[in-house]
């Protein structure tokens, strides 16, 4: 059932457009949320009674660390369904994925670095949660390497969608033993920021720019989708003839 | 509405270059991102249009000099 | 032509990569040397106090290590690539899983060993506490084997690209991670003479998920690499 529902998006062409149709939406509502999201939390959400301001940081890092996270298990999946179904179109979106990964996860790590240094005085510690945040960035721009390093983009999705899946095994123990080293490393000297129990005026509007935010990945992630298509089927009929068309409409 | 005046809420509490240096950062970024994901779309399109071109004219190239050697080769006779 | 066992395929491929390896003997010594070389630098970088050294030399032993292991990765597939007997092996009737684990043997052999016999001796230039010598050599013993699993899995993403030298550190250092982790606190446990059977327990687990499932994505990866 599902395969025969599914079996028309494998067709790059189907997939190109239908990419293009959700992309401008996502992108509305992605601003549409995303200026809502961030005028309350920088204007109209209240300060933190221990935090102060500084917690206007939260409406930005939480998202961030979190869209960092799903990302990169959207990669690996893709990855996995491309390496067993063969699926080209799944290479190619876990390419897409990668960059916005990576940047996803480098506003995570400059935001908690922002917020880290009025509250726990430095600017990097090496907590639990920026460490594997930090070995995240790295596996990304691993995958990103290897994907630029390939001339062929079909071997190269092939090959940076293996290094996801050796990742995503990964990721997990090293999250565990970063936790692990740091504990015992560290102990108790470090003021963790406790876990916040979130009132209901700080949560709307983090969940408005969490929201905004998954809008926004969706579709850079579209946009991405759809050069990564052109790039494989550059020699294909139906793209010479969309590129050919789209040129005569903009000179006209 | 959180904030008496302008000042107050560039200053955020004392924390005003903590707040602003994130949000500036994650906006730079991300449109930077944005950027950059438009104007590669673009190019690939653009080079794909070239090639298209470049492709025309070589077979245009092709025909004349087709065409040529017929006429050489029917002086010839 | 008879078919080959499986156990006879594994050890005509550990027997040929010792052999070869056996006439360049450069390229065991070499990563020997740059271990011992890194190790000696520490100390002149951080002063020769033994308080010091003893501290952080599990750490040093253990990064050093790592390092001169991504230097002889590239050794495992490159040659083998250059001279097209790895698409000759991959065409084999032999499951790949066999032959890649044997070259991977092969290569823990050729440079975890070395590397396990001498760290006893540096760990004497750096003062490590007597009661983390054993802990030193298990470590070592369970850990180097995953620094080969996990590092073919880079050289085979990397072999077939011109300047992979670089990028084979960029992914295979992240994934050593958990390892270092470990194997450092086990050896920091033992020196202050508290059992470090969770940490060795760990490692051992790492390394027998890593024994079972590398091989599949090196073989992966060696299909895209020698498309």
């Amino acid at each position: 059932m599902m395969w025969k529902w599914l079996h028309p998006y494998a067709n790059p062409e189907t997939s190109y457009h239908f990419a293009g149709k959700i992309l401008p939406w996502c992108a509305r509502l992605a601003f549409a949320f995303l200026t809502i999201g961030i005028t309350w939390a920088l204007l109209f959400a209240p300060a933190d009674y221990q935090q102060g301001d500084t917690f206007r940081i939260f409406y930005i890092h939480v998202p961030a660390a979190m869209l960092s996270m799903g990302i990169y298990l959207g990669m690996a999946i893709a990855a996995l369904s491309g390496l067993v179904w063969q699926l080209k179109l799944a290479d190619a979106s876990a390419a897409a994925m990668a960059p916005i990964g990576a940047t996803f996860t480098f506003i995570a790590l400059i935001t908690g670095s922002a917020w880290g240094k009025p509250m726990w005085g430095t600017w990097w510690i090496w907590d639990a949660r920026l460490t594997s945040e930090l070995i995240l960035l790295f596996l990304y721009l691993g995958v990103m390497a290897l994907h630029n390093a390939f001339d062929d983009k079909a071997l190269a999705g092939k090959a940076a969608g293996i290094l996801a899946l050796v990742g995503v095994i990964n990721l997990p123990i090293i999250k565990y033993s970063v936790e692990w080293w740091n504990t015992l490393h560290q102990g108790a000297t470090v003021s963790k920021l406790g876990q916040p129990s979130m009132t209901a005026d700080m949560f709307w509007p983090f969940l408005v720019c969490f929201i905004g935010f998954a809008f926004l990945v969706t579709a850079l992630i579209c946009l991405r989708f759809r050069t990564e298509i052109l790039n494989r089927n550059s020699m294909r009929p139906w793209v010479r003839e969309l590129v050919t068309t789209e040129v005569k409409t903009h000179a006209v | 509405m959180q904030f008496d005046s302008i000042s107050a809420f560039i200053d955020m509490g004392g924390y005003g270059f903590y707040v602003w240096l994130s949000y500036g950062v994650s906006i730079f970024s991300l449109a930077l991102l944005i950027f950059t994901s438009i104007s590669s779309h673009k190019k690939i399109k653009l080079q794909i249009t070239q090639r298209i071109k470049r492709e025309e004219k070589l077979r245009q190239a092709a025909k004349l000099q087709q065409a040529q050697t017929s006429n050489d080769n029917s002086h010839n006779i | 032509m008879t078919q080959l066992s499986y156990r006879a395929a594994f050890a005509l491929i550990v027997k040929r990569d010792l052999r070869i390896a056996f006439r360049h003997r450069d390229d065991i010594i070499n990563p020997l040397l740059f271990f011992i070389i890194v190790v000696t630098l520490f100390p002149l970088g951080v002063g020769p106090e033994s308080t010091m050294l003893s501290r952080i030399a599990p750490g040093i032993i253990w990064v050093a290590a790592l390092l001169s292991t991504l230097l002889s990765l590239d050794r495992l597939f490159k040659s083998d690539h250059a001279d097209g007997s790895l698409e000759q092996m991959l065409l084999s009737p032999h499951p790949i899983f066999i032959l890649v684990l044997a070259k991977i043997v092969a290569h823990w052999l050729l440079t975890g060993l070395p590397l396990i016999l001498i760290a006893p001796l540096l760990a004497v230039l750096l003062h490590l506490q007597e009661s983390s010598y054993i802990a030193l050599m298990l470590t070592l013993l369970l850990g180097t084997p995953i620094l080969s699993l996990l590092g073919a899995i880079g050289v085979a993403l990397t072999v077939g690209i011109k300047k992979g030298g670089v990028l084979l550190s960029l992914l295979v250092l992240p994934l050593y991670i958990p390892v270092l982790i470990f194997a450092t606190s086990a050896i920091d446990t033992a020196g202050m003479n508290l059992p470090y059977n969770g940490q060795l327990a760990i490692i051992a687990a790492i390394f027998f998920a890593s024994l079972t499932l590398a091989p599949f994505a090196v073989s992966a990866a060696l299909k895209v690499s020698t498309n």
